[in-house]
């Protein structure tokens, strides 16, 4: 059985659907880090069957509204002196700015590109969100 | 309730009581107009239409020169600093030193909010792309008012190009906000109203809303016909335009069941959704609407400039 062991001091996110970690390690620019960090895929889990998990050692500003956008599953955990000190759940953001492009290309975002797309999630949605310049819905994808 | 310095990009931008306010002003102006013929005198509108628009831009001429005051602008993007590579954000903040009040008409959705974002003067949305077109909205909401004495209790049906048409957006929008309204939706399936707009509405109101493709068998419950244009303009696809675009043709004959106090609305301008015979019919305010148009924009630039 494949072994990794726990991190000192850091950040484990845990609990991101399979299949969706090495999508999120690029998104985070992770391979970018010059301290140790893990991925790991096709977790047993006994919540989700399978999942993925990064494990990183030290602390960085996450975006936590890109993880939620991302996958809402998500739990960060907070590692101090090898004890989880903190926990923290994502949500799907209600508001996004910048994240990801408008889909309509009569938005006038599409062609003025100085402008940062805005987004406020739809009403009775779960993975759609409307853009504040001409409110088309954009299903947000990695 | 103070209209001084807003924008108005959207119709959702005013509350029922404000747009009341614009409504009840334009029809007093239409009833009186030497009573307005000076409250704008030193005041300019700058008129930004990036795609040609004769007529709502010569309403909006025609609304602040009628009020004593000046218009500055250009018609066509081809003949301005657009054509340079100028982006919005620029033009907006060199133009908001030229003008009191601008109005912009643009092919791209939501180029007139990000106008708005940059403009010390009140921006007024004269039609961006296929989304919104508020001041169409207040004119039909005018001379609703007019013909009907109230915006209330009314089922009206949308004929026509759905998906696209900015003035049908903007309406439905507005009047599922007004008391006891609700819409007969008559397009073929392709151009079916965006359903973010339909679950807007839905979600917002307790609107009772008709999805049909038949205009004969509704035409006889309806308060208002509001026909539109299927616009070859909105389509990526010349073949898909062809085929769609004699969908419906509103002729004399049509109306004999139709109710006899029918209102045919219509933004115009119209290609052939509705035959020249109806234009004699009583029922076809459709001109009368575009004259009414100039009294809500004399109305509405009124407020926002705060001469009033």
């Amino acid at each position: 059985m494949l072994k990794v062991t726990s991190i000192e001091r850091g950040i484990v996110i845990d609990h991101i659907s399979s299949g969706k970690g090495l999508k999120i390690f690029q998104k985070l620019s992770l391979d970018k880090l010059n301290t140790p960090v893990v991925l790991l895929m096709n977790v047993q889990s006994k919540e989700l069957g399978k999942k993925d998990i990064i494990k990183i050692q030290d602390f960085i500003d996450l975006d936590l509204r890109i993880l939620g956008l991302i996958d809402p599953n998500i739990t960060i955990n907070i590692i101090e002196k090898d004890q989880i000190v903190e926990k923290k759940k994502v949500e799907l953001p209600q508001k996004v700015k910048g994240l990801f492009q408008c889909k309509n290309p009569r938005c006038i975002t599409s062609i003025d590109t100085y402008v940062e797309p805005e987004f406020t999630l739809a009403k009775n949605s779960r993975r759609k969100y409307k853009c504040s310049y001409c409110e088309e819905l954009t299903e947000y994808k990695l | 309730m103070n209209l001084t310095g807003r924008h108005l990009i959207d119709p959702n931008d005013f509350t029922i009581e404000e747009l009341q306010k614009v409504i009840d002003l334009g029809l007093d102006i239409y009833n009186n107009p030497s009573n307005y013929s000076d409250i704008c005198r030193g005041k300019i509108l700058g008129t930004l239409f990036y795609e040609p628009s004769t007529r709502t831009r010569l309403s909006f001429e025609s609304a602040m020169l009628r009020m004593g005051g000046s218009v500055l602008g250009f018609s066509d993007s081809n003949t301005s600093s657009v054509s340079k590579g100028e982006t919005i954000a620029d033009t907006i903040r060199v133009l908001d030193g030229y003008a009191d009040v601008l109005v912009m008409r643009h092919p791209r959705e939501g180029a007139p909010k990000l106008a708005s974002e940059f403009s010390s003067v009140p921006v007024i949305n004269g039609g961006d792309g296929g989304h919104q077109h508020p001041t169409q909205t207040l004119t039909d909401l005018v001379t609703i008012q007019h013909y009907r004495g109230k915006i209330s209790n009314l089922k009206v049906a949308f004929c026509g190009d759905l998906l696209f048409g900015r003035t049908v957006h903007s309406l439905l929008k507005t009047l599922s906000r007004f008391p006891h309204i609700s819409f007969v939706l008559i397009s073929p399936e392709q151009l079916k109203i965006p359903s973010h707009l339909r679950d807007e509405i839905i979600s917002n109101t307790n609107v009772e809303i008709i999805e049909t493709q038949s205009l004969e068998d509704h035409i006889n419950e309806v308060d208002i016909l509001y026909m539109t244009r299927i616009q070859k303009e909105r389509f990526f696809n010349e073949e898909e335009y062809v085929k769609l675009k004699d969908s419906y043709v509103l002729c004399k004959d049509k109306l004999k069941n139709a109710k006899e106090d029918l209102l045919i609305l219509h933004p115009l301008p119209r290609v052939n959704e509705i035959n020249y015979d109806v234009d004699s019919d009583p029922r076809a305010k459709y001109f009368e609407q575009a004259k009414l148009g100039v009294y809500a924009r004399m109305a509405l630039m009124a407020l926002v400039l705060g001469v009033i």
